[in-house]
């Protein structure tokens, strides 16, 4: 079915190669978005949406771009996706839209982007760079999703707005932690992933 | 044949075609789309008002919208909208309200009874709150409070619904509503928003007294130019 190496450009970046908790990139925007899962969710389509684009764009035209103002040239490729979907979503999903609203914008600056544009796009071709987009971008979002589970399932007793915690613990004295609603809860709640990470995939370093 | 990509005039040009190409279809996705856009914000706007009016959506809001609205004043390019609405046969005004919140600006219409002194429902919007927090003020449970309240003293002057930690006491007498726990900002920023709107934008209108059903709450001069505007 799959080459070897197309096997490992599209599911590399979900385990050994990820995105967030192996090459430590997006580490901002995860902590923004992950206070609850929906929005972690939406975050994570629309960035693996966005960087299998960019990719594609990029590796397309990879050998006319100029060494000198490479970074430019991917930003702007960037920035006018962002933009274009955006501008399609206020058209025809204005509720997601809505939602999104912030995040989409946040998409500009994930480092994630930034970082597959000049590692894999510049040097491969444009089917390879599409798969590696989809991988970081399932990648990325995975490690959202995870840390957003923990964030609302503590933090707020819920999933997906839905109460999860019975109301008889409250009655009984259980509290929601509030400081999973920080930022910096999102932080150690990705450290703990990387731990546990590194130390199931020991033998392979 | 090897073009040299790293010369100074086609790194120039390269920046030049590539800055146009994107400009001219960032423009033209924007004009091509804007009208549709505008349509969404104006039916957004329209299932904003009835939620305040606590009415179901329903499949057709808009439909539901004009059967419902009886008069508008929303002047053009300013904050400030007045509606008149006909529910059950007792008439709402609804008010567009518009303040700041911890990340960025909140909005929100509140619906009032005949008596411009009663809440009869509420609801918010706001740009980028933090989920989680600020946000839950567009949640029914932080909106359901301010149903029945009323925005005027025994005196009958008004004095908005402030938005309080739960346990304090309003100091001037205020009704008052639980804030979101852990959204101070965000909380008081309503609290400021309600007061602001209530108190000050739309004094002049709050204040008239109600005689006839028209909206007397605005002057001849405000109402005007909009109507030479649609002819």
């Amino acid at each position: 079915m799959l080459s070897q190496k197309t096997k490992e450009t599209l599911l590399g970046p979900l385990n050994v190669n990820n995105p967030v908790v192996v090459q430590v990139l997006g580490i901002c925007s995860a902590l923004a978005v992950t206070v609850q899962l929906k929005p972690a969710l939406v975050m994570g389509i629309a960035v693996t949406i966005i960087v299998a684009m960019a990719n594609v764009i990029v590796s397309l035209i990879r050998n006319t771009i100029p060494m000198r103002i490479r970074i430019i040239i991917q930003l702007v490729v960037v920035a006018a996706l962002v933009t274009l979907v955006s501008e399609v979503l206020k058209a025809f999903a204005y509720d997601v839209a809505m939602q999104l609203s912030v995040y989409l914008g946040l998409i500009i600056t994930n480092c994630i982007l930034m970082g597959r544009l000049e590692a894999f796009a510049m040097t491969n071709n444009a089917w390879d760079s599409f798969l590696d987009g989809l991988g970081n971008g399932f990648g990325y979002a995975i490690i959202l999703v995870i840390v957003a589970f923990f964030r609302e399932l503590l933090g707020s007793g819920a999933l997906l707005g839905y109460q999860i915690i019975p109301d008889s613990w409250y009655a009984a004295g259980y509290e929601n932690c509030g400081m999973m609603m920080m930022p910096a809860m999102a932080l150690i709640l990705v450290g703990c992933i990387i731990w546990a990470h590194r130390s199931l995939n020991k033998e392979e370093k | 044949m090897k073009l040299n990509t790293n010369s100074n005039v086609y790194t120039i040009v390269y920046a030049t075609i590539v800055v146009i190409i994107v400009a001219v279809l960032l423009a033209l996705v924007s004009q091509v789309l804007s009208p549709r856009q505008a349509a969404n914000v104006k039916l957004d706007q329209q299932k904003q008002m009835l939620v305040a009016l606590n009415q179901e959506l329903g499949a057709d809001p808009a439909a539901l919208y004009e059967s419902l609205v009886r008069d508008t004043i929303d002047r053009e390019n300013a904050k400030p909208g007045i509606f008149r609405f006909e529910v059950d046969g007792q008439t709402k005004y609804v008010l567009r309200l518009h303040g700041a919140g911890l990340w960025g600006g909140i909005g929100g219409y509140i619906a009032l009874d005949e008596d411009k002194n009663t809440i009869f429902g509420i609801n918010f919007n706001h740009e980028s709150e933090t989920p989680g927090l600020g946000a839950l003020i567009v949640e029914e449970p932080f909106r359901s409070q301010f149903i029945g309240k009323h925005i005027r003293n025994a005196e009958g002057d008004i004095v908005s619904v402030v938005v309080l930690k739960k346990g304090n006491q309003a100091e001037n007498g205020e009704e008052q509503v639980d804030a979101v726990s852990g959204a101070t900002i965000t909380s008081t920023g309503v609290s400021d928003m309600l007061k602001e709107n209530l108190c000050t934008e739309y004094a002049d209108f709050l204040n008239v007294e109600n005689g006839d059903a028209s909206l007397n709450g605005e002057n001849d001069e405000n109402v005007e130019p909009i109507k030479e505007e649609g002819e």
